[in-house]
């Protein structure tokens, strides 16, 4: 190889805490090639940022250090000073980040963002910054770019906000383009064209890549050269292919063994446990063989033409301008221990239709039956009882606990609330709901910020149980965990679903947790179910386009499956705003197979 | 886990003792304040049996006299003891500020949250009366009430409180509009908790942090407050002591008594200083998410 573009040679990095020096980065030495494309992949707080922080030189000085030697193009980062740096920095290097709702300036155009890196680090004239913005907003695929350069960020989406981003981040054609996360915030369809677009236009500028991420989907489809963190260090080293199919660490094992692979249910009916992998021997367990779980008896719950609207006003009277149709006349039916995953991508609905469900949100039209209850026409206290019901679980184990109260006080709470028994036996079910939960019940009295991403989620699913519910709404319960994280809980769901006959809506966008996980699976898109049936059926025969195109956008853990070349298409995600007096079209389904409907008009 | 831990019956781990209250002390600055504020709480309830001379005793002979050994801390413009006044001041200064402000917590604060929970027209009334109060001067408002209730200390603390309600309301309101967002509070509401339950138990302990220093600050407001209405006679009725209406005398002699101006006002300033250092150590003890 000839001379690396980047070589940080026994980095490591400490961040002072209550005046002691605690390294979260130790001794990482690593190249990045000419035109490589090198992943840093890693679960949180593997240090994976930071070691990109690093080489930015972004920590702030005083509380941080880095000792080591950070090369980019022959020249040691370490030991140049702030004013130097910033020379560097966005000119020599760039860096793209996670979050493309904050990143960008709001109060400015995008084209001024952007021509303003170009005055400054290029000298250009403000005209000719301007040709070049148009160029590379063209670049990075922009439509229109004359048009919308004097368009400011919210008039962009999340995806068209990151290819802002890396087009202010080609502005100065870097070296090094160093992008963190930058597709974990957007939708799978978009990420896929994210990602296609960075590999073009590092063939087209000849940059190299330096690419973090926990997505092992996402490395498997990037990467060349792949450097795996665990706990501050890099355990692994190597080729991605080698990594994927030869990984000599156990880390490196345990974390592609919990990686849930799009198409590995192949020729089974019922959901799999995640096998789990011992981190230190790499030993793994396979899963058992599962129990049909699936009830016989009539359904628990009943949606028939489900339709939630939200009224759009504006103007001075506040009138009604127009509608987001968010839930369009959706039906289905859950059974006493059956997993239905609603899938989709943001904006589609399905999360408005759990909440619909749960009258967390009121309905605009149609029936919910759920055991017994004609959910619709509750009120008071009738409402609440029904709630014993259904419970749900959330997204974000970080706010959905009180932070002022014990755990085992949210425990207990529900259940002394519907009193349902004493404080005493409330106490004992919140100790017994805990273990059950997989944490100790001596934890009892502790805060929640005493608990870790996936302990919370443990609590918060221990909650939902302390009133004996016969459904459960997962709202992208498993998402924000960690990939070993996320199969444990995953597996607790399915012991749970096992032990009390549960039925779960998992409302998701991983298509492969959900293929993991669901006896069924219903795919929503702008409000509507296009596609519903048993999984097996949907995942190995999917008919309506969109899902065609949401699974072939999932990023597949395996380099050998790389390549399959999307194209990069720009389309965005459609919105479901329609104006006043808009008359949402019949839908007709067709049977594929046995239970399982294609939305045909 | 071994089958004794797993048979031993529900014990949970022991509470750690009052943890805000350990918190509380283990902070420097919230120390110093504690003792700030209760050095000047113990002068105030203890004036009456200190050895000090009568606060509202005039003297002709001892008019304006600096600091001495008979009279420590001078004499005012009458010849009173200024020392004297000054610990019997401490009483109507420390309950102005005391007594005014949880008035208002304790009116505006709930007024807050049923704005920011209930929204719309709840809200909406709630907000256009507290924007309404706001939009006049604060001392003009609290003079028009105490004029309107009549000069007496305790209509000064209760035209006070009124006045400085708004504050708590809009800030309460704005609190609890962030709070209501978190999961939690809906996850209250699919558990089937009622709106005094999420109210009481959800949003409230979730939205004390900023009150209480709120109302730390306004504490130091309201002590100045009851001085510009005393001053006016609309507070603490003369001859009784109080530091504002000290204060508000001794303007008149700066050049030639100037410590019947520094006493008072380096007391108005230790106090105020020590609501605020408690109030910024409460701040971080009652956040169990603060180490």
């Amino acid at each position: 190889m000839s001379t690396p573009v980047l070589s940080v040679k026994n980095l490591t990095t400490s961040f002072r805490v209550d005046g002691q020096w605690k390294s979260v980065v130790r001794d990482i030495s690593f190249d990045v090639g000419a035109g490589e494309t090198v992943a840093i992949v890693g679960e949180s707080g593997s240090g994976k940022s930071v070691t990109s922080l690093s080489i930015m030189r972004l920590l702030a000085a005083n509380s941080s250090r880095i000792d080591g030697k950070i090369f980019l193009n022959g020249r040691d980062l370490v030991a140049l000073s702030e004013k130097e740096m910033r020379s560097v920095r966005g000119n020599e290097m760039a860096m793209i980040f996670q979050e493309p709702m904050t990143s960008l300036n709001p109060i400015f155009t995008i084209g001024r963002q952007i021509s303003e890196v170009l005055t400054r680090h290029k000298g250009m004239t403000a005209a000719e910054a301007r040709d070049e913005t148009i160029r590379l907003l063209e670049k990075v695929r922009i439509p229109n770019a004359k048009g919308r350069f004097d368009e400011y960020p919210h008039q962009f989406s999340g995806g068209m906000r990151q290819r802002v981003m890396i087009a202010m981040a080609l502005a100065s054609k870097p070296k090094l383009l160093i992008a963190d996360e930058p597709t974990t915030a957007l939708d799978v369809t978009i990420q896929g064209q994210i990602l296609d677009l960075i590999k073009v236009l590092q063939e087209e500028e000849g940059m190299s890549v330096l690419f973090i991420t926990h997505d092992m989907g996402v490395v498997a489809e990037i990467s060349d050269r792949t450097i795996v963190m665990f706990r501050g260090e890099a355990v692994e080293t190597g080729k991605t292919d080698d990594i994927f199919h030869r990984g000599q660490h156990a880390y490196t094992r345990a974390l592609l063994s919990a990686v849930p692979k799009l198409g590995s249910m192949e020729g089974r009916k019922l959901p799999l446990r995640f096998p789990i992998v011992d981190v230190k021997t790499g030993i793994s367990t396979e899963p058992s063989e599962e129990k049909d779980t699936v009830s016989k008896k009539g359904p628990i719950l009943e949606v028939k033409n489900l339709v939630t609207r939200f009224a759009i006003r504006s103007g001075l009277f506040s009138r009604q301008t127009g509608a987001i149709h968010a839930v369009e006349n959706v039906s289905f039916d859950l059974r006493e221990g059956e997993t239905l995953s609603l899938v989709g991508e943001s904006g589609c609905g399905k999360s408005t239709t759990g909440r619909s469900i749960m009258r967390l949100i009121e309905p605009t039209s149609g029936q919910i039956q759920l055991d017994g209850y004609n959910v619709r026409d509750l009120r008071g206290s009738d409402l609440r009882r029904m709630r014993k019901s259904i419970q749900m679980i959330f997204q974000d184990p970080f706010s959905s606990l009180n932070p002022r109260m014990t755990v085992g006080a949210a425990v207990a709470e529900p259940f002394i609330k519907h009193q349902m028994g004493s404080k005493r036996q409330a106490q004992e079910k919140a100790a017994d709901l805990l273990e059950r939960v997989g944490l100790s019940s001596a934890m009892m009295n502790r805060y929640p910020h005493e608990f870790s991403g996936g302990q919370r989620q443990r609590i918060a699913i221990a909650r939902a149980l302390s009133l004996d519910p016969k459904v459960i709404v997962a709202d992208e319960s498993v998402s924000a965990l960690d990939v070993s994280i996320k199969a444990q809980v995953c597996n607790l769901l399915l012991d749970l679903q096992e032990s009390l006959n549960l039925a779960f809506l998992f409302i998701s966008h991983d298509m492969a947790v959900v293929e993991r996980v669901s006896h069924r699976v219903a795919v929503m898109y702008l409000g509507e179910i296009v596609e519903i049936g048993p999984r097996a059926s949907v995942f190995e025969n999917p008919q309506h386009p969109y899902t065609k195109k949401l699974m072939a956008a999932v990023p597949v853990p395996d380099p050998a499956r790389r390549g399959i070349r999307r194209g990069i298409s720009n389309d965005e995600l459609k919105s479901p705003v329609r104006p006043n007096g808009y008359q949402p079209p019949q839908r007709e389904y067709r049977e594929v197979s046995s239970g399982h409907f294609v939305q045909v008009a | 886990m071994t089958a004794i831990e797993q048979t031993s019956p529900v014990v949970a781990e022991k509470r750690e003792g009052n943890r805000a209250w350990r918190k509380l002390k283990a902070s420097r600055s919230a120390t110093a304040g504690l003792i700030i504020i209760g050095f000047f709480a113990i002068l105030a309830i203890c004036a009456p049996i200190l050895p000090i001379p009568d606060p509202v005793a005039t003297s002709w002979s001892a008019i304006r006299k600096a600091p001495s050994a008979a009279h420590w801390l001078g004499t005012d413009d009458l010849g009173r003891d200024i020392l004297s006044r000054m610990v019997w001041g401490a009483r109507a200064s420390l309950m102005a500020g005391i007594f005014s402000v949880t008035l208002a917590v304790v009116i505006g604060v709930p007024f807050g949250i049923l704005a920011g929970y209930f929204g719309g027209w709840v809200d909406l009334v709630i907000s256009r009366i507290t924007e309404a109060l706001l939009a006049m001067p604060f001392l003009i408002m609290a003079i028009a009430l105490a004029a309107f209730l009549g000069p007496s200390l305790t209509n000064a603390m209760i035209s006070i409180g009124l006045t400085a309600m708004p504050i708590f309301v809009r800030l309460t309101r704005g609190q609890v509009l962030a709070v209501k967002q978190e999961d939690f509070v809906e996850g209250a509401r699919s558990v089937g908790l009622g709106h005094v339950d999420i109210m009481s138990r959800y949003i409230l302990p979730n939205v004390t942090a900023p009150i209480i220093v709120q109302a730390t600050l306004t504490v130091a407001t309201a002590i100045i407050a009851e001085a510009s209405l005393s001053f006016l006679g609309l507070g603490q009725q003369p001859p009784a002591a109080s530091w504002g209406s000290m204060l508000n005398v001794a303007k008149n002699f700066l050049s030639q008594a100037p410590w019947m101006a520094m006493w008072p006002g380096a007391a108005i300033f230790l106090v105020v200083i020590g609501f605020n250092l408690l109030g910024d150590g409460l701040r971080d003890a009652l956040d169990p998410r603060e180490h």
